[in-house]
């Protein structure tokens, strides 16, 4: 009962302070000092109380996007087990309920942005719907992996295959793929440097930005609380992979578990500092070694 | 007694869709009065129908009936089992709702020319669709699905004025034609191994392999010739973009899926399949399912795109068929149950949400005469209902829970990640089929959202929006009912259940093989349905909040933000053309489409333009230039006919002559000169 308190809130309090880890790392590196780390959370305050500008040509799609990709999020949250404790929920072929739900919110998205009739969202939407298309099959070639080394079709239990499984030589190169293409995937479905710049709101080079330029005030909030929700709930899922530790002791383990997602936002922040954005068709290549380090991963398995 | 009820039930229903369009005829061409005749009579045939098909579902209607009628021997035989009352219920249910939507759609007032033939062939084709489905005779199935078969020629051709329509008319009628040459091969051969047209399974050691070989492609050419299996799709995007909406309606959401049936039922016949087989049909479905998206994509006319989305869902459909029948050659009653379940499932989801998507198109096209999808924009401020009946059929189609393509594609993979689990003897391979089931949903995502938001949102591109009405409540009935259908499957899966149960048990053609309660526990639908609930009513309340949050505060309306440009205009938004391009770009390797980029050679250019086009691959790529190179050779005999009765009888003479000479014994003519 308390892990699943812990659990919930984690998952509604952290995200926030992940993207300010994030940019607290990208100001280290460039020298600077920086926002404060709770900056998203300031932000988002901020955000709430303020006035709203919508565009005349929305429906009332454009405002009910950001809450139904926040809700899809939230329960996309509850399925995913954080650290090496069990998810709150979960039944046979969540695994499918997960992906789509990510889906969902990728529908919506897309869908509020050609609410506004601009070019920019357009274009914004139009990236967002086609990265998917190659994401999506790598994710399922990560899930299929771990569904086939845990022989389990629950996410909790599948993610946990990692930490549970005994014949660690076979199993590592397989795991070793996986975890390089989630990470890509933790990186395109974030929007994150070398697939997108969160920091340029107003060039024709970004995807996720550009798709809320028409949002504003409490809407806005939501739309950033949902992504760093999206964030948080993806680098559990490719921690799993990569960080498969179990002390024993609840307290030990949830410390650790918060230590290691911040050890993720660092690495995010570490990469986004050293590398450039890729140009827009260069985004396919990295993708589609998104699906080969997976798809290699599973026929490693089952060979 | 019960079985006896039911057929007649489903009997006297197909009968009476069947004449429902039969009074009009001797009605005045201008007056309402014969199309209310029809709606009353197909009103009450669904009716009739759906009860002896829940009947079917309930497992009263399994026994087979010998009816006497002369033409087909002595006597026919019939029966509603589990599979058949299955594939009934779409039937039934879509010949009602197209006859409700008709009144709308296609006013006898407004159509005086074709109204009363477009009526009577809706009605032939819902009775042939259910003669079809109950026959366990294969002249009696022949019957009625020739009947089905020519109603649709009708039915596509209703707007026989326009060439485009009588084209695509053609094409489906020697198409359709090419498939029942099949389906007669594959009787006759059924008929030489059994020893009679009555439909059952054939025993273990009534054939060998070779034989059942013969009978596994024909019938999976006659019938995906139907079902729209790729490469064997190429009529179905012209006919469905050329018929009226609700006969598109009706042809993708029910008519195409009487290929489907008959895939499960005769491949059901066949005992002892090989795995290559299963194979066969799971591959087919991976490549109709990509390839029909990807097609889709690159459509600019609406119902082109929805049609090619058919293709898609054929796809999904086999490749579930294609994990039954692995399952089944493995001996493997889960995979059997979750394949042939989501195949199932996936029939009645696409038969609602394909239909509401078509409907809603159709009003559409209804209220603004164009099927171009550049040219609208901004339609859901004058189309609201209509708008969000789109939305609800989108969102269905790209499997988004909670929505009942969810539970149908769910199944699916379900089955699929099992069989990387259980892996004997290397079926893992089969689960591949999982993240290309993934890369389809994904892909069908993006055009929805492409269809959707170039329709309904967004300012209109080319069309005048003040002139745009709703339609009106004789056409927007039949969607919300549609649409209802396709929630309610999605929040409560587990009420369809039963009838699957009842469906697999039917077909199950190894009784050794366990279902009661498989599915049950092997798919928790409950807790699907518990998170869809959580997922509805989250989202509904938090929009609720949200709304009075902003409503409270007050919204400030104002244009679009354009990154500071201060004149945009309705033709800088993305089209969509734009939308597709780059994902359209991942397949050009196979799709080719033809692109005219505009020169932007000098310095000021003047007005330039940019086009793209996706040819239909297999019509305009493969057949038709073999068709008109076929045509060609054959002008070499044009000098021949010259249309003179006396060179014809020159012919004839020259005919008789060479076959003298033929039959003359003329090698012992040369024996005898050279044997001396």
């Amino acid at each position: 009962m308390r892990d699943i308190f812990i659990h919930i809130a984690l998952l509604l309090g952290m995200p926030p302070l992940l993207l300010g880890v994030i940019n607290k790392t990208k100001a280290l590196f460039a020298g600077r000092k920086g926002p404060p780390l709770l900056q998203p959370y300031y932000d988002l305050f901020k955000l709430t109380r303020k006035h709203v500008v919508i565009s005349e040509v929305t429906t009332w799609v454009f405002t009910a996007a950001p809450v139904i990709t926040l809700t899809a999020l939230l329960i996309a949250g509850i399925l995913v087990p954080q650290g090496p404790f069990r998810a709150p929920l979960g039944f046979t072929g969540d695994l499918i309920l997960f992906a789509y739900l990510l889906g969902l919110g990728r529908f919506f998205t897309t869908t509020a942005a050609l609410d506004t009739g601009s070019a920019f969202e357009g274009m914004g939407a139009a990236r967002e719907a086609t990265f998917a298309c190659m994401s999506e099959p790598a994710l399922f070639f990560a899930l299929l992996v771990l569904a086939k080394m845990s022989g389990s079709l629950v996410l909790g239990d599948l993610l946990h295959a990692p930490l549970v499984t005994t014949g660690w030589e076979a199993e590592a190169a397989p795991l070793v793929l996986v975890a390089v293409g989630l990470f890509i995937l933790l990186l395109a479905e974030n929007c994150r440097i070398p697939v997108d710049d969160p920091n340029t709101h107003l060039e024709l080079t970004m995807i996720h930005e550009v798709m809320v330029l028409d949002h504003s005030g409490p809407l806005l909030g939501l739309v950033l609380y949902g992504a760093a929700i999206k964030l948080f709930v993806l680098s559990s899922v490719f921690l799993h992979i990569v960080a498969p530790f179990q002390s024993g002791r609840a307290g030990l383990d949830w410390l650790a578990f918060v230590g290691e997602m911040l050890g993720v936002a660092v690495a995010i922040g570490v990469v986004e500092s050293v590398m450039a954005r890729l140009q827009m068709r260069h985004v396919n290549y990295l993708l589609i070694a998104a699906i080969l380090f997976c798809g290699f991963g599973f026929v490693l398995l089952v060979r | 007694m019960e079985t006896h009820l039911s057929i007649l039930l489903i009997l006297a229903g197909s009968v009476l869709h069947g004449l429902s369009g039969v009074p009009g005829l001797w009605m005045s061409s201008r007056s309402a009065t014969g199309q209310r005749i029809a709606l009353l009579l197909s009103l009450c045939g669904s009716l009739l129908g759906l009860t002896g098909a829940a009947m079917g579902l309930l497992g009263y209607g399994a026994n087979i009936v010998t009816l006497p009628w002369s033409l087909f021997g002595e006597s026919i035989t019939v029966s509603v089992d589990g599979l058949s009352a299955f594939f009934l219920v779409p039937v039934f249910l879509m010949g009602g709702l197209g006859a409700v939507y008709g009144l709308g759609y296609w006013p006898q007032a407004a159509n005086p020319a074709n109204g009363q033939m477009l009526r009577l062939f809706w009605g032939l084709a819902i009775m042939g669709m259910s003669w079809l489905l109950i026959a366990r005779h294969a002249g009696f199935f022949l019957f009625g699905w020739e009947i089905m078969a020519l109603s649709a020629f009708f039915l596509v051709s209703t707007e026989s004025h326009l060439p485009d329509v009588r084209h695509a008319g053609w094409i489906y009628l020697a198409t359709t034609h090419a498939g029942t040459l099949a389906l007669f091969a594959l009787f006759a051969v059924f008929h030489r191994i059994t020893g009679s047209f009555a439909l059952r399974p054939i025993a273990f050691d009534e054939a060998h392999l070779g034989m059942l070989t013969v009978l596994f492609f024909l019938a999976l050419f006659g019938f995906g010739l139907k079902a729209g299996m790729m490469p064997l799709h190429f009529w179905l995007p012209a006919a469905h973009a050329s018929a009226p909406s609700h006969v598109s309606a009706l042809m993708s959401g029910v008519l195409i899926k009487m290929g489907i049936y008959g895939l499960i039922r005769f491949i059901g016949f066949l005992p002892e399949p090989p795995a290559s087989w299963g194979v066969i049909v799971l591959a087919s479905g991976c490549i109709s399912g990509v390839f029909g998206v990807a097609l889709a994509l690159g459509q600019h006319d609406i119902k082109r795109l929805l049609a090619y989305h058919s293709v898609e869902n054929i796809g999904i459909m086999l490749m579930g068929f294609g994990l039954a029948l692995i399952g089944r050659t493995l001996g493997n009653p889960l995979w059997v149950a979750l394949g042939l379940a989501g195949c199932l499932l996936h029939v009645w989801n696409h038969g609602l949400f394909k239909a509401l998507l078509f409907l809603s198109a159709g009003a559409v096209v209804h209220a603004t005469h164009t099927r171009q999808l550049d040219r609208w924009g901004g339609l859901a401020k004058r189309m609201p209902y209509t708008a969000f009946f789109f939305l609800i059929g989108a969102a269905a189609i790209c499997g988004l829970p909670p929505l009942n393509g969810f539970v149908s594609e769910w199944f699916i993979y379900l089955g699929l990640l099992h069989t990387a689990q259980q892996a004997h003897n290397g079926w893992t391979s089969v689960a591949l089929a999982a993240p290309i089931l993934a890369l389809i949903g994904a892909l069908a995502l993006a055009c929805f959202v492409k269809a959707y938001g170039v329709m309904f949102l967004g300012s209109p591109r080319s069309i005048e929006l003040s002139t745009v009405q709703e339609a009106p409540l004789s056409m927007r009935t039949p969607m919300l009912v549609l649409a209802v259908g396709c929630i309610l499957i999605g929040l409560a899966p587990m009420l369809i259940v039963p009838a699957l149960e009842v469906a697999l048990r039917a077909w199950n053609p190894a009784p050794s093989i366990p279902f009661p309660g498989l599915l049950a526990s092997m798919a928790p639908l409950s807790s699907i349905s518990l998170f869809g609930l959580a997922l509805a009513a989250g989202g509904l309340i938090s929009f609720f909040l949200l709304s009075r949050l902003l409503k409270r505060r007050g919204i400030e309306r104002t244009i679009t933000w354009s990154c500071g440009y201060a004149a945009p205009t309705a033709r800088m938004q993305y089209t969509a053309s734009s939308f597709a391009h780059t994902i359209l770009g991942l397949f050009r390797w196979a799709l080719r489409p033809r692109i005219h980029y505009p020169s932007t050679k000098p310095l000021f250019t003047g007005s330039a333009r940019f086009e793209t086009h996706q040819d239909e691959p297999i019509l305009d790529r493969q057949i038709l230039p073999i068709a008109r190179f076929v045509k060609q050779s054959f002008l070499e005999f044009r000098p021949l006919h010259q249309g003179f009765t006396h060179h014809y009888l020159i012919y004839v003479l020259v005919a008789v002559i060479a076959l003298f000479i033929w039959t003359m014994p003329i090698h012992r003519l040369i024996e005898r000169l050279f044997s001396r």
